[in-house]
């Protein structure tokens, strides 16, 4: 009978990491979405094209190797159960294992499972390198770093962090990051601005005297979209990093950071929506965007543990961070097209030090020296990486090019296509 | 008094408008548009099927000038909207007959 019980846990736990898994994946076509109504016309197919690209790419990377480095899971993922690995023989030692550790401990699953869970995170953290370097740069650039950012540079930083290996010169971190504030969003960031370093801003964006240009996006309604469904498919970014459903306390803990990262995306909506009102006299809807996912990044290194009162709170103070952080990057000439770099990195950094608002286990030098590792490697080794690609085939298209449009330089055709008829000559 | 129309690539919209604001042309009017003159257009492949892209986008500007202006205001359009690269497009002088401000009646180069 008990066994029974073990069974179904299993069952549990392993679909939960399924579907949050899933819920993650949709992610990215929210990225595709709200990238793609931020960029112009022109340069819709390709930062389309890019995203789907990076999804493949990732799964690829990070099941050849990717999945090896930060879990030992194997080269080519030969450590994870296959269907017919898991005959009775096997099913029994998994009993005898659920036994052995009773019902308070992690318990077990399926590893595909696992992987499936693991290799959406670093899709998601590929993605925000893509709408930073949006309409300049080269498309196999950008799909060679998400190679190396995939296969080397993410699961380094995610086997120190959520791996627990120890980081060379410093050990075992103390740092503390449920789903990934840090460990995804802010190295996401790191990766892409080192790569807008290097790339250099849009033609036309900033003024000689200082002055910035507004290049508007060309489709709200795709923008907010992928918003809504970034904010559907956080649940399962959150969610699922609880790991386990079966069982009351933990099954708890899921509802509360259901609970929690629904309020912090509202709270940072709210509050960013505001300081633009204040700011700039309307209600900038891509500013309101951009404030949902700050909360939804703010709450993101801890979901759990905050009153929801609280996750309110945390996900508004990553709204104002972020209307601040997108005026003041312009500033100083970074350009970032979707605001990627301060909805993830710099808000990714107060996700992680609002940990400390909740978890009391947590400490400030704990999560300051993983922030610091995370973002110094991450940010070292992708400068390396985009400057050898710079050296190599350069990161930036043709001038030409760009006032065209990459859609038809990189993919040869037109995401709103007019006068194109069966003859091709404009009927 | 002569219509204006001038055929410019749609970055250098920015550049003939503020070059018209410089010798006090104070009203255009702008549309985008398609077009090709020499440029040829080149093939593309959607889904393996070749198709043409010989219309390219353009913008049109429309401004009113009086006689007196005319030299002026196409030389502030040809040196602004120029690249030297093939495509920089053209400058259609026409006859203007009448102009009338539709808010206060007034007509001729008064409305200009």
């Amino acid at each position: 009978m008990e066994n029974n019980i073990f069974e179904l846990q299993y069952a549990m736990d392993t679909f939960y990491f399924l579907v949050c898994g899933a819920l993650v994946m949709w992610m990215a076509a929210g990225f595709a979405m709200l990238e793609s109504g931020l960029v112009r016309a022109k340069n819709t197919t390709e930062i389309l094209l890019k995203n789907v690209a990076l999804y493949a790419i990732a799964c690829t990377m990070y099941l050849i190797v990717g999945y090896h480095l930060m879990y030992d899971g194997g080269i080519f993922l030969s450590e994870v159960t296959t269907v017919a690995q898991m005959d009775d023989v096997a099913i029994a030692a998994v009993l005898e294992a659920s036994r052995e550790a009773g019902f308070g401990d992690m318990g077990e699953y399926a590893g595909a499972s696992d992987f499936f869970f693991q290799v959406v995170f670093v899709a998601t953290a590929m993605s925000i390198v893509s709408g930073a370097v949006a309409e300049r740069m080269k498309l196999w650039a950008f799909l060679a770093f998400a190679i190396v950012m995939t296969g080397f540079i993410y699961p380094v930083e995610g086997g120190w962090t959520w791996g627990g290996k120890p980081v060379p010169f410093i050990g075992e971190l103390s740092y503390s990051d449920y789903a990934g504030s840090g460990i995804v969003h802010l190295a996401g960031a790191a990766a892409a601005l080192a790569g807008v370093l290097l790339l250099g801003a849009r033609k036309g964006k900033y003024r000689a005297d200082g002055g910035v240009n507004a290049i508007p996006g060309a489709n709200l309604p795709l923008a907010t979209l992928g918003t809504f469904i970034l904010w559907m498919g956080w649940f399962g970014f959150n969610g699922g990093s609880t790991l386990k459903l079966g069982g009351i306390a933990v099954a708890n803990e899921v509802a509360n950071v259901f609970l929690n990262t629904n309020a912090a995306a509202a709270g940072g909506l709210i509050a960013a929506l505001i300081v633009a009102r204040l700011l700039f006299g309307k209600a900038d809807l891509t500013m309101a965007l951009n404030g949902a996912l700050a909360g939804l990044v703010a709450i993101t290194a801890e979901p759990a543990d905050p009153t929801p009162l609280l996750a309110t709170i945390i996900g508004a103070i990553g709204g104002v961070i972020v209307v601040f952080s997108i005026v003041t990057l312009d500033k100083i000439k970074i350009d970032d097209p979707v605001g990627a770099i301060s909805v993830h990195g710099v808000v990714g950094l107060w996700g992680i030090f609002a940990v400390l608002l909740s978890d009391s286990d947590a400490t400030f030098m704990g999560q300051l020296v993983g922030a610091a590792v995370i973002f110094v490697w991450v940010f070292v080794a992708s400068l390396i990486a985009w400057g050898i690609l710079k050296m190599i085939m350069g990161l930036r298209v043709t001038e030409e090019e760009e006032y065209e449009g990459v859609d038809l330089a990189e993919c040869g055709m037109e995401a709103y296509p007019e006068f194109i008829g069966a003859s091709g000559s404009g009927k | 008094m002569k219509l204006i129309t001038a055929i410019v690539k749609p970055f250098k919209l920015d550049d003939v408008r503020e070059a018209l604001s410089d010798i006090g042309v104070q009203g255009i009017t702008v549309t985008e548009v398609k077009g090709f003159g020499r440029q040829k257009g080149h093939t593309e492949l959607y889904r393996g099927a070749e198709y043409v892209v010989d219309f390219l986008p353009k913008v049109k500007i429309e401004v009113a000038v009086a006689d007196a202006a005319v030299d002026q205001t196409i030389e502030a359009i040809t040196k602004a909207a120029n690249t030297g690269k093939i495509g920089d497009g053209k400058v259609f002088v026409s006859p203007l007959e009448q102009v009338i401000r539709i808010r206060t009646g007034e007509t001729g180069e008064d409305a200009i």
